[in-house]
């Protein structure tokens, strides 16, 4: 670390961690709030994890999920909250890119774009 | 059995894997899976989403705590993460076409060897040597604070910790668990980082590669909200339960006997793949 530097990586690695409880924090109360939710309805019905169906299209897509969350539907709720918990570490990777940026670290800049971009072919090609 | 009591069972158990999985390092998605499919009969497909999730949930919990510590390097993490993304991907196409039987023996094996390598012993003193020419290129060199004073290391053998890497990668898409073992063998191992170092890389890279493969899971239906909500809850509250605790405490009696539980299930896995009973 040369002193020079205004941001450190301290710096990246303490506004990293906030990023992270806080998106962890965010999505437990949407999966909380869903799960409560969910249970109140189906509470006292049988499980049904056994056999594996797949689940249906609107609970797969983020376009559906987003959709099924405005009609307050309690397992779309849930799942818009593992989207963001997924979205987490991916947001963690972006914000390493603008930190590096900033630090003029140009070699983890292309670092952390290179991972970017890995993540990124995962989402789309599984389309 | 109602699903009320089903998800609160679920949820008190998931502490338990995140609890353990944080301390120890290696996730709470080896508990987890077997939790799911042997003890309350899940599918293994949802079992491995479900686990996927909550993998994510502890890395991200537990990572916060650690980065603000300033004992991971990040570095060498998103440096890594580059061989582990892909890595995730290549395992997340081969889920789709390996038989459930196969993944649950080979999800055995790894068991086996996570808890073979959660005894092995660490690398508690640093031995201070010069590092190599590509770790100096990519600036891994660092230092972290102990009860001593800071500490530097100096990393070593970066091609060798890459490979296993996308080898630890490829398990964790398969599998849908963290397979930290297998990072921390690589940093521990091949790349001489200090034990804390290393357990808390892995555990800030173990989220990235989750997310590589999770989309993937999600398109293909794996990710069941029911089922998911009660694991990922559980293991949230775990995994920070955790991250308290290992900052402070030696927690080597503890990776002793989740060795033991996991060897265990392993042993039921494979016997259960092998039967064709999963």
């Amino acid at each position: 670390m040369k002193p020079k530097n205004k941001i450190t990586d301290n710096d990246i690695e303490s506004v990293m961690g906030t990023l992270l409880i806080t998106g962890v924090i965010i999505s437990a109360t949407l999966i909380l709030i869903g799960g409560v939710y969910y249970l109140s309805q189906m509470g006292f019905s049988k499980p049904h994890y056994t056999t594996f169906n797949g689940e249906p299209s609107h609970l797969r897509s983020v376009k559906q999920i987003i959709n099924g969350v405005i009609h307050f539907d309690s397992l779309s709720i849930i799942q818009f909250g593992i989207l963001l918990l997924i979205a987490t570490p991916i947001s963690r990777v972006i914000f390493s890119v603008i930190g590096f940026l900033f630090e003029k670290d140009y070699l983890y800049v292309i670092i952390s774009l290179i991972v970017l971009g890995i993540i990124a072919y995962s989402i789309f090609s599984g389309q | 059995m109602t699903e009320i009591i089903f998800s609160l069972i679920i949820l008190a158990g998931s502490f338990l894997a995140g609890l353990l999985g944080s301390l120890t390092g290696l996730g709470g998605g080896v508990v987890i899976i077997p939790m799911l499919t042997l003890l309350f009969g899940v599918d293994i497909h949802y079992a491995i989403g479900a686990s996927l999730v909550s993998v994510i949930a502890t890395s991200s919990g537990a990572a916060a705590a650690y980065v603000k510590e300033g004992i991971s390097n990040i570095r060498i993490g998103m440096f890594l993460e580059i061989a582990t993304t892909s890595g995730a991907v290549a395992g997340a196409m081969i889920a789709i076409y390996a038989p459930t039987h196969i993944i649950a023996v080979i999800f055995g094996f790894v068991l086996i060897f996570s808890a073979a390598i959660s005894l092995k012993k660490k690398n508690e003193i640093v031995i201070q040597t010069d590092g190599g020419k590509i770790a100096k290129a990519l600036k891994m060199n660092s230092s972290y604070p102990t009860a001593e004073g800071i500490v530097n290391y100096n990393v070593q053998h970066v091609p060798a910790g890459f490979f296993m890497m996308i080898v630890a990668g490829i398990i964790s898409g398969l599998l849908g668990i963290g397979s930290g073992a297998l990072k921390v063998i690589a940093m521990d191992h091949f790349m001489k980082l200090p034990f804390k170092v290393s357990t808390t890389t892995s555990n800030f890279m173990i989220g990235v590669t989750a997310a590589a493969s999770a989309g993937i899971y999600l398109e293909r239906g794996y990710i069941n909200p029911g089922l998911a909500m009660p694991v990922v809850l559980g293991v949230i509250a775990g995994a920070f339960t955790g991250s308290k605790i290992l900052v402070k405490a030696d927690a080597k009696g503890l990776r002793i006997l989740f060795a033991f539980v996991i060897t265990f299930l392993a042993i039921q896995m494979i016997y259960n793949g092998l039967a064709g009973k999963i």
